[in-house]
């Protein structure tokens, strides 16, 4: 059974690379965030700076525009005094015969410490971390994960509530093509939520109440009860697959406004993983509303990433002893 | 060429209804006399007790890569592969660049595979010129030329008034088309089966009904027509209830399915292995029990492997970009067995029958039999045989299999073309 209330860990961190909640245990989960809590504070001083990554080399590769992940992945590994290089790569800049893997090999060769990868295909950090000795962290794939969104996800969560285990969760939108949904599943279920999709039957995919949830189509289902609701971005390009006859319907019927939200508990908190479309998915005054954490999330998408980064570097060799030695 | 006996072996010839001790004596490339105790008579002798004496493979479904593709594949690497496997005829698909939509292109493959003097092959023809599903080719220059049916394969003929037309044209030649049934539609940007895992991974899911609502409407095209429709690789539970109608309805329609099928699921992707990426997708175990079941009644007439050899470098790509495809030749006796012949599913001598006269019935060539006079195209199986399946070991060019480090029991230890051992 999976526990939220105690603090005390003692798991330490042994994998090379997060490439999903997936396969993390309850206990990781927890010293992420706990990392994340103690390394907080760093962005609160007027001087930002600590020298736990020193000498450190960060590769941001996004093969996806982003300007949000790849932002705060960079602050992050600024602010533990790395070097930090991005690389906005285009998925078609590969198509003359160089393969990513082509692409991971040369950045290897630069000596490099840590792969930010992001990727519109799924699978593509884990192809790269199975050939890379660089630790690899995951900053979404396709609609696989997201496992740092997630991350953010729950430590606001546990700032605002106290706590994860026991509070209902509901998740609405674009189930199926979300890889925010479906991290943020397989975190919140190991930490004791109650999690519920909710979206039109056409962005459901099949068999995800064998993750765990609670499947509902109609929105109010989703809000009543709920102490999170976490609404995902509908893609304009979703109409044209015929997934939802027009975003004007999905409003409608999905859209979270004002008058909706009455039907929801008085301290109910509004997450979105942004950008937030505004008057689809979201009516503008619940985006900035009093429920709203939205820009709390990005805040704490920084110390997430610094706490990632920072236990994936004490899983790694020390370069530096070898040297000295 | 002098005679050669083959001397103690357990002969399975479903063609001829045998399975039992016999001796095998091949005389100037043909089958000269099965009997159960011969002399050598000045023939030179084969010892080959303890192992089973069979006509040669035949295999409806090869993809050989040449021309266009060399480095996937050639005739020669692929026609080596087949003996490695025990087949002794294959059919190459048109998928080619350029497709197979032409004499010339025929009759440049058969020189070459004549030329290299290795495994048989036969030729499938394109449906549509360029298979591009617009305009039939003209299939009578195409089956002078000797191809054994015409298919798209790779893509489905989607147009269904164009599948009429060529259903209705091939009854001339008394030949079927070969479906590759999907839905385009449906099939979307799928990239494995829909489901629990594609769920899970965030791939694109493939529904069953993408094949079989193609298999149902061909059907129906065939009962409209009265043309044979031959349906390639069935991969669903719903196809095979399908087709097991049509049969009770006497249509003609025949099916073949693959080793991987027979063997595995959905689950074997596990976090991305793009080894099990093949079209159609591994499905579930209902399926997979379908299939064996739909194999077992007759409903599915014939294993064929789907041979489809890629590059490494193609292969090791992504999930979403990596090529659909198994290399198969070489493993699929030998899956077989485990899958069907070890749980007591079929016995050796009907898995024999999928393999041999069963293909080679339906390709309307002169194989898999050792009828007196035939030509002696043999396999010679060690049904005890363990070993590991090695891609680093394959002499096909694809080496990537879903099988890889399985340890597997049977194995071909001999393969004769024209009575001369081309596999030592």
């Amino acid at each position: 059974m999976a526990t939220t209330a105690t603090p005390v860990h003692t798991t330490q961190w042994t994998r090379k690379d997060l490439l999903g909640l997936r396969e993390l245990s309850a206990e990781e989960i927890h010293l992420i965030l706990q990392t994340a809590e103690s390394l907080r504070e760093i962005s609160l001083r007027p001087i930002k700076k600590v020298p736990a990554l020193r000498g450190k080399t960060v590769v941001n590769l996004f093969f996806e525009p982003s300007t949000r992940t790849r932002t705060s992945f960079e602050l992050a590994a600024k602010r533990l005094s790395a070097d930090i290089v991005n690389i906005a790569a285009q998925s078609s800049s590969l198509s003359k015969g160089e393969t990513v893997l082509d692409m991971v090999k040369n950045l290897e060769a630069f000596k490099v410490n840590f792969l930010v990868i992001r990727h519109a295909a799924a699978g593509v950090p884990h192809l790269i971390a199975r050939h890379a000795t660089s630790a690899v962290i995951n900053a979404g794939d396709g609609a696989h994960e997201h496992p740092t969104q997630a991350l953010l996800d729950a430590f606001t969560i546990k700032e605002k509530k106290g706590r994860i285990e026991g509070l209902n969760v509901s998740i609405i939108g674009d189930i199926a093509h979300s890889r925010v949904a479906r991290s943020n599943i397989w975190g919140l279920t190991k930490l004791g939520a109650h999690v519920t999709v909710c979206g039109p039957p056409t962005l459901m995919p099949p068999a995800i109440e064998q993750l765990g949830v609670r499947v509902t189509y109609k929105v109010e289902d989703a809000i009543k009860g709920a102490d999170v609701l976490m609404l995902l971005r509908i893609q304009h390009e979703r109409q044209e697959h015929m997934l939802i006859p027009s975003l004007r319907e999905y409003r409608l019927r999905y859209g979270i406004d004002a008058q909706r939200l009455k039907g929801a508990k008085p301290d109910v908190l509004i997450m979105h993983p942004g950008p937030v479309n505004r008057g689809v998915e979201l009516e503008s005054s619940v985006a900035d509303g009093p429920y709203s954490v939205i820009l709390d999330q990005v805040t704490n998408g920084l110390a997430v990433r610094m706490a990632v980064l920072y236990l994936l570097s004490g899983n790694q060799k020390d370069e530096e002893g070898l040297l000295h030695a | 060429m002098p005679k050669l006996l083959l001397k103690g072996g357990h002969v399975m010839d479903p063609a001829n209804k045998r399975d039992g001790a016999f001796d095998v004596l091949i005389d100037d490339g043909k089958i000269a006399d099965v009997q159960p105790a011969m002399a050598a008579n000045g023939a030179q002798t084969l010892q080959v007790k303890g192992l089973l004496v069979t006509p040669g493979f035949v295999d409806l479904h090869t993809h050989l890569r040449e021309p266009g593709r060399e480095d996937k594949e050639t005739i020669e690497t692929g026609c080596q592969a087949a003996l490695r496997g025990g087949f002794t005829t294959i059919c190459a698909m048109p998928n080619t660049t350029p497709a197979i939509d032409q004499r010339g292109i025929v009759d440049l493959i058969q020189r070459e595979a004549q030329r290299l003097n290795l495994a048989r092959v036969a030729v499938v023809g394109a449906v549509t010129k360029g298979r591009e599903g617009k305009e039939l080719t003209d299939f009578g220059e195409l089956f002078d030329a000797g191809c054994i049916g015409l298919s798209d394969d790779g893509a489905p003929v989607a147009d269904a008034f164009l599948m009429r037309r060529g259903l209705e044209y091939a009854k001339l030649f008394g030949r079927p088309l070969i479906q590759h049934a999907e839905e385009p539609a449906l099939f979307g940007q799928g990239v494995m089966h829909e489901g629990l895992v594609s769920t899970t991974l965030g791939l694109a899911g493939i529904p069953s009904e993408s094949e079989s609502i193609m298999v149902a409407r061909d059907i129906a095209l065939a009962a409209l027509t009265g043309g044979w429709v031959h349906f390639a690789h069935l991969s669903s539970a719903s196809s095979v209830d399908l087709i097991r109608q049509a049969k009770r309805r006497g249509l003609r329609v025949t099916c073949e399915v693959t080793p991987h099928h027979l063997a595995l699921t959905e689950d074997v992707v596990g976090e991305f292995n793009t080894t099990a990426k093949v079209n159609p997708p591994l499905r579930t175990e209902a399926d997979r029990q379908a299939l064996i079941e739909g194999l077992r009644d007759g409903t599915i007439d014939c294993i064929a492997t789907d041979h489809a050899p890629h590059t490494d470098w193609e292969k090791s790509a992504d999930f979403d970009a990596a090529p659909f495809g198994i290399s198969g030749l070489e493993t699929a006796l030998a899956v077989c067995a485990e899958v069907l012949v070890k749980p007591g599913l079929l016995t050796w001598s009907q898995l024999i029958e999928k393999l041999t006269v069963k293909p080679a019935t339906i390709a309307q060539l002169p194989a898999g039999t050792l009828s007196v006079g035939a030509a002696a195209d043999l396999t010679i199986i060690d049904p005890q045989a363990a070993w590991t399946i090695e891609p680093k070991s394959f002499v096909s060019k694809g080496r990537h299999t879903p099988f890889a480090g399985r340890t597997v029991t049977g194995k071909v230890v001999k393969t004769l073309v024209g009575g001369v051992e081309r596999l030592a």
